[in-house]
């Protein structure tokens, strides 16, 4: 009631700068909290986010932190990131797989459980998820990849044959035998982390990874010729040289010319008859027949 | 207030002597007690397996019926940039509905967890007779809350949740302390050290957004028979938001005895405290005063010379 006696200009003044500091003081924490705030994006790489959880970025603006994900995960699977570790932001939801991995509940009762949204309610059948991506990162010490039967990864995958195949490879050590070669499909892979679980080693040579650490991406106006060519049903570019493919079998012979050679008769090499290629070449130099 | 010379008793001494140690600790202890019943809903699950209620303060869900959210963290999310799914709206707006009938603020005082740490820490700089350390204009925290919807929208996060000590101790009890017991010792040593009372009384944004929403409750403490008042300050001491106070009870007589600023807690000290038993709880359409209980008790009282 005092200050209405003081002239004006005076509680201008006053509420100016009053202002002005209050709004000085809150950039500067300002500043600081959205510091931490976009520090807190960076997800570490070995903390996955719970099945439908929106990329990381959206995931931030959405997740409360409530826990009731945690709470209704059967397999006490995911935890709640702990302030000031290495883990994602704060009270956030991820799970690590080497500890428990996500065991696809058919119901995803985490994302039932979320009530803001933050876990996608439109990820309705488990096997479409895409929680993270298993990686196969050390294929040095991956016994399969030595040449052993071990095969673990692929048996326990809950997506086997889909996320995991074994894929023959030749076995340069031994000459003789195959490598089969864990493979991940991403496509397939919902990021459960079984694999990396029951990985035998004692560090896993199989990891999951969140998405954008275990994906490259294509560049946007690339274009396989071969699909292109499948979908179009003849060469993309008319009158292109075809030049001869070299096909599998000994000798130097066995070329198909331009048009590729009839589907089935390349089954069952060396037998087959000469000639059994459409528009094989004939070649002038031939090897001396290989007597088994 | 403890000026050289005077006989300095410690705050609610009058009281404790007329009404004794409960009468003069009432809501004190009936607030530990709603604090520690909010907390042990939360501790049912965890603890014994009872999962009457599942979540923490930010989002819960009891008896998988009720949702409550807290809307400030919605209002956070939407600047971020996301709608939340309707469970969580719905939440929100339930708690947003008590909270505006009941007074914002009372959820400062009778349910956050940071409440009982801020009151110890000013327990322990009375009795080291700290100074006041700086003192922030009140005001400020509606900057910060300000600034907090600021940085949400421009970092796309719930800004606040990064660093909010309320929920990170709340969740932390809940879901397993780690390194959150720094936080709590933070906010101790700021109030304690920094600046007295300052964390819930000019910092936490949490709290004024709270004001903001009791902006118009209807429960409200009224300094009823203000006339009684002998002037012995308890009140003013013992009130976390002591500005509040003045209007109404040493307002003149056709100022209403009710305290509506919406920096009142209802946390109910002032009840405590008062020897004369001038405040109560009442509704915000209750501005009757009472008479004076023995009219000569304090003539020299300058409220009711000034009326």
């Amino acid at each position: 009631m005092a200050t209405a006696a003081k002239p004006k200009h005076i509680d201008r003044r006053r509420f100016m700068t009053d202002s002005a500091r209050m709004a000085a003081g809150c950039a500067v924490a300002g500043s600081l909290l959205a510091y931490v705030a976009r520090e807190a994006k960076a997800l570490p790489d070995q903390a996955i986010r719970p099945p439908g959880a929106l990329d990381e970025d959206a995931f931030l603006a959405a997740c409360v932190r409530c826990g009731l994900c945690v709470r209704d995960c059967p397999y006490d699977t995911l935890v709640l990131a702990d302030l000031g570790q290495d883990g994602p932001a704060t009270g956030t939801p991820y799970f690590t797989a080497r500890d428990v991995p996500c065991e696809m509940c058919d119901d995803i009762p985490c994302v039932l459980a979320c009530p803001t949204g933050a876990l996608d309610k439109g990820l309705t059948d488990i096997e479409d998820a895409q929680m993270g991506t298993a990686v196969l990162v050390d294929q040095e010490n991956c016994l399969n990849y030595l040449g052993l039967r071990c095969d673990v990864c692929y048996r326990v995958c809950p997506m086997i044959d889909e996320a995991i195949t074994l894929d023959l490879i030749h076995n340069a050590r031994s000459g003789h035998h195959a490598i089969f070669a864990p493979i991940v499909h991403a496509d397939a892979c919902t990021g459960c982390g079984i694999c990396e679980k029951k990985c035998v080693l004692p560090e896993p040579a199989i990891k999951v990874l969140p998405v954008r650490l275990a994906r490259g991406a294509p560049g946007e106006h690339y274009r396989l010729g071969w699909e292109e060519k499948d979908a179009k049903g003849a060469p993309v570019v008319e009158g292109i040289i075809d030049l001869p493919d070299r096909l599998p079998g000994p000798g130097t012979d066995n070329l198909a010319a331009p048009g590729g050679y009839i589907e089935g008769l390349v089954d069952g090499l060396p037998s087959t008859p000469e000639g059994a290629f459409e528009g094989g070449f004939d070649p002038v130099f031939k090897l001396p027949e290989v007597t088994r | 207030m403890s000026t050289k010379g005077k006989v300095h008793l410690p705050v609610g001494q009058e009281a404790l002597e007329v009404k004794g140690w409960f009468g003069a600790h009432k809501y004190l202890v009936l607030r530990r007690i709603s604090q520690a019943f909010f907390l042990f809903l939360f501790l049912m699950g965890p603890w014994f397996g009872i999962w009457w209620v599942k979540g923490n303060l930010a989002g819960s869900m009891t008896f998988n019926f009720l949702p409550l959210n807290d809307p400030l963290i919605l209002g956070q999310m939407m600047a971020a940039g996301h709608w939340p799914e309707t469970t969580a709206l719905i939440g929100g707006l339930i708690v947003l509905v008590v909270y505006a009938l009941i007074g914002g603020r009372v959820y400062c005082s009778w349910v956050c967890p940071i409440n009982p740490v801020t009151d110890g820490a000013h327990w322990l700089h009375d009795k080291l007779n700290l100074q006041k350390g700086w003192q922030p204009k009140r005001s400020a925290r509606y900057w910060i809350l300000a600034t907090v919807f600021l940085v949400s929208a421009l970092t796309g996060t719930i800004a606040w949740e990064v660093v909010n000590p309320v929920t990170m101790v709340h969740r932390g009890l809940v879901f397993g302390m780690g390194f959150v017991w720094a936080m709590v010792a933070a906010v101790f040593v700021f109030d304690l050290i920094v600046a007295r009372r300052g964390w819930c009384g000019h910092v936490c944004p949490v709290g004024a957004f709270y004001s903001l929403v009791g902006t118009k409750s209807l429960l409200r403490i009224s300094a009823v028979k203000r006339d009684d008042c002998d002037d012995c300050m308890d009140c003013y001491a013992v009130c976390p938001e002591n500005q509040v106070i003045s209007p109404a009870l040493k307002g003149k007589a056709d100022v209403t005895p009710l305290i509506l600023s919406p920096d009142c807690t209802n946390c109910g000290r002032c009840i405590d405290v008062c020897a004369m038993d001038v405040f109560r709880f009442t509704h915000r359409f209750d501005a009757r005063v009472e008479a004076p209980s023995d009219a000569v008790s304090n003539p020299e009282s300058p409220n009711r010379n000034a009326a």
